[in-house]
């Protein structure tokens, strides 16, 4: 098996789908002769031309505009946001727009629209470079929400993004763009709402959510050594949301982390433990916990991006808590 | 003579579909006076020979997309004023099933891709659709309606820049109807013509008498032959007037000097059109009586249709969010 980068898998599964399908089309600040701001689009303008690897001037919201206009009209565009945190500067048309056409139209139309974007912390690149904002998009109904955790997820969900007949949020994360990944060859697609047991584990049930499933690896290679099984869960796709995948993990270990990168008030993580809660309360051992990104605004220091955020060690010593308390309880 | 006045045919539909228009919206404040109708709507009236000279000048084929004071532009676009008229009801007959409402018709079939409730919103949508065009070299047109007070919105900036910069085939139409809501546009806007910014996008920018149904289309079948030789985009300026208030429940009064308002309904489309061509014996004043009792008949059976449908079941509701209706479930 080969190793690519995330990058690298994500230029490829646009290639594919490019050349596969005429209709499909990108536009994007940076993405032609840069190839893309992360490498994503390495390549693709050489191969596809300035008509379909479109560079935008800076002008989001008009150009997610556009991609909708184009998507309405018979194409598939993907469109392009450098950073999530951009994603309010296209508000009006990601919200407004994209999301509610088909039902304000009475399911006149339908929108193959994929929107790209990067989220994540650990490059010092302070408030407004950084965020995970997927609760923001998730809360809106209209809209699939898709939360790639390596290179390999990350080329099968944009496939199937890119195929979707509705518009996809898909957010890339920044930490990952050079991680490489066994990345099989051909074709790869990974259905939405089909949550992936990465470890199957008996003693707690970590749901992750992209970097987290990765991290969550990595912290369950330490605990192993000290006899703590955990099951992690890549719940891949935040809409449509797999329930069911959680519901049976947590019926069999009855203890639940949720680990997100977005921000803790009003999250993804919240949205889950409340989502569930009817089905597990019975079988729980103690309280649903989660770990997010503390309720400030991202801050610039690497000291202090660190105290905020999630990390493998975090989720190590959040797992140790978990399973003293039962112990004791 | 322009060559159009000599097609009686021409004049007569550009007359009728002022005429549908400013009755539509008559029954639409009727209605709304009755307590029948849901909600808002924003009245066109006043204004219909911008939609009517526009629409007129564009083949099947082409895009355009509309406004939240948008009726005049899909009745111009030939829209069913019986599914229109469901609409503004809330009945399940109508364009959305009830689920948009005046401010979100949508009539995929006739390249409308929509009213839209948010100001300026349809700039970039209409946008891409000319890039659409563009590239799958099919000659379509996209027109976008928007108001004086869009051209402020940096949507129109951003849309007509890319437009400009890619040469796309899109008629940016703006009817300056001189007031956002209550803002006179002379107050927040430092240019005497909204047209003059083309020259910022190195495109045409043109102006016309927004009550000149013939001005209008002369000057949209300009820009329409100019996009389809890609030649790229033109501004169009339609200097307008909206007689009613922002919407149904505003009477427009408190921010408008009554004696301007009475100016600019001297000036109405429809009497002028109308007068134009009874001196030109284009038509005889019996022939107008005729198209006159046929449009009221249209808006009679529209108003008939929409109050005789049902409304939607409540399980409607939690329909066509997403393309695929069996996906719907997993997704609520």
């Amino acid at each position: 098996m080969r190793e690519i980068t995330y990058a690298q898998a994500i230029s490829e599964a646009i290639d594919e789908e490019m050349r596969r399908d005429e209709k499909v089309i990108m536009f994007g600040e940076d993405i032609g002769i840069k190839g893309g701001n992360f490498g994503q689009t390495q390549g693709l303008y050489e191969k596809y031309g300035e008509w379909r690897i479109k560079d935008t001037p800076i002008s989001e919201n008009s150009f997610v505009g556009l991609a909708l206009g184009a998507a309405l009209t018979g194409l598939r565009p993907i469109v392009e946001i450098m950073y999530s945190d951009f994603l309010v500067v296209a508000g009006d048309q990601i919200f407004n727009q994209l999301a509610k056409i088909r039902y304000m139209s009475g399911g006149q139309t339908k929108v193959p629209l994929t929107l790209c974007t990067t989220i994540g912390m650990g490059r010092s690149t302070a408030a407004q470079h950084s965020q995970s904002l997927h609760a923001l998009v998730s809360h809106v109904p209209g809209l699939k929400v898709v939360m790639p955790s390596n290179a390999t997820e990350a080329k099968g969900l944009l496939k199937t993004a890119i195929r979707d007949d509705n518009p996809v949020i898909f957010f890339e994360h920044r930490m990952e763009f050079n991680q490489k990944h066994n990345v099989p060859e051909g074709e790869i697609l990974i259905p939405f709402g089909k949550a992936n047991i990465v470890k199957e584990g008996k003693d707690i049930t970590v749901v992750g959510i992209a970097r987290e499933v990765s991290n969550s690896l990595k912290a369950s290679e330490r605990l192993v050594k000290e006899g703590i099984d955990i099951e992690i869960i890549d719940l891949r796709t935040i809409v449509p949301m797999d329930r069911k995948t959680i519901i049976n993990s947590v019926k069999k270990t009855g203890k639940l982390l949720i680990v997100d990168e977005g921000h803790e008030r009003c999250g993804v993580a919240a949205e889950i433990g409340m989502d569930i809660i009817k089905n597990v309360f019975f079988d729980l051992d103690l309280p649903i916990e989660r770990i997010c990104t503390k309720n400030v605004p991202i801050p610039f220091s690497p000291i202090l991006e660190e105290e905020i955020m999630p990390t493998e060690d975090k989720i190590y010593h959040r797992v140790k808590r978990m399973m003293r308390r039962d112990n004791i309880g | 003579m322009l060559k159009i006045l000599r097609d009686s045919d021409f004049l007569a539909k550009l007359f009728k579909d002022m005429l549908k228009i400013r009755l539509f919206e008559n029954k639409v404040v009727e209605l709304y006076s009755n307590g029948i109708m849901p909600g808002l709507a924003h009245l066109y009236i006043g204004e219909e020979a911008v939609a009517v000279g526009v629409c007129n000048a564009l083949s099947e084929q082409d895009y355009v997309t509309s406004t939240h004071r948008g009726h005049g532009h899909v009745i111009a676009r030939g829209a069913d004023l019986n599914k229109m008229m469901a609409e503004i009801l809330g009945r399940r007959t109508g364009y959305c099933k009830g689920k948009g409402g005046s401010m979100h018709i949508i009539d995929m079939t006739k390249g409308l891709l929509g009213a839209n409730g948010i100001v300026a919103a349809g700039i970039p949508i209409a946008t891409g659709a000319g890039y659409s065009a563009k590239y799958r070299k099919t000659k379509q047109v996209s027109v976008v309606f928007f108001g004086d007070a869009a051209s402020n919105h940096g949507n129109f900036h951003e849309s007509i820049n890319m437009a400009a910069a890619w040469k796309l085939p899109v008629i940016y139409v703006c009817e300056n109807n001189l007031y956002g809501i209550s803002v006179d546009i002379r107050k927040v806007t430092n240019t005497e013509n909204i047209a003059d910014r083309a020259c910022a996008y190195n495109i045409p920018g043109q102006i016309v008498d927004g009550n000149d149904v013939v001005a209008v289309f002369e000057i949209a079948q300009k820009a329409v032959e100019r996009a389809r030789q890609g030649l790229g985009p033109t501004l169009i300026e339609c200097k307008t007037y909206r007689w009613k208030g922002h919407h149904l429940a505003d009477p427009g009064t408190i921010y408008r000097a009554e004696k301007e308002r009475k100016e600019w309904i001297q000036k109405c489309p429809i009497k002028n059109f109308k007068e134009r061509m009874i001196k030109n014996n284009t038509f005889s004043e019996k022939e107008i009586i005729i198209f006159e009792n046929e449009i009221k008949e249209l808006i009679d059976n529209a108003t008939e249709f929409a109050l005789n449908s049902s409304y939607p079941e409540k399980s409607e509701a939690y329909e066509d969010i997403y393309f695929s209706a069996k996906e719907e479930e997993v997704y609520l």
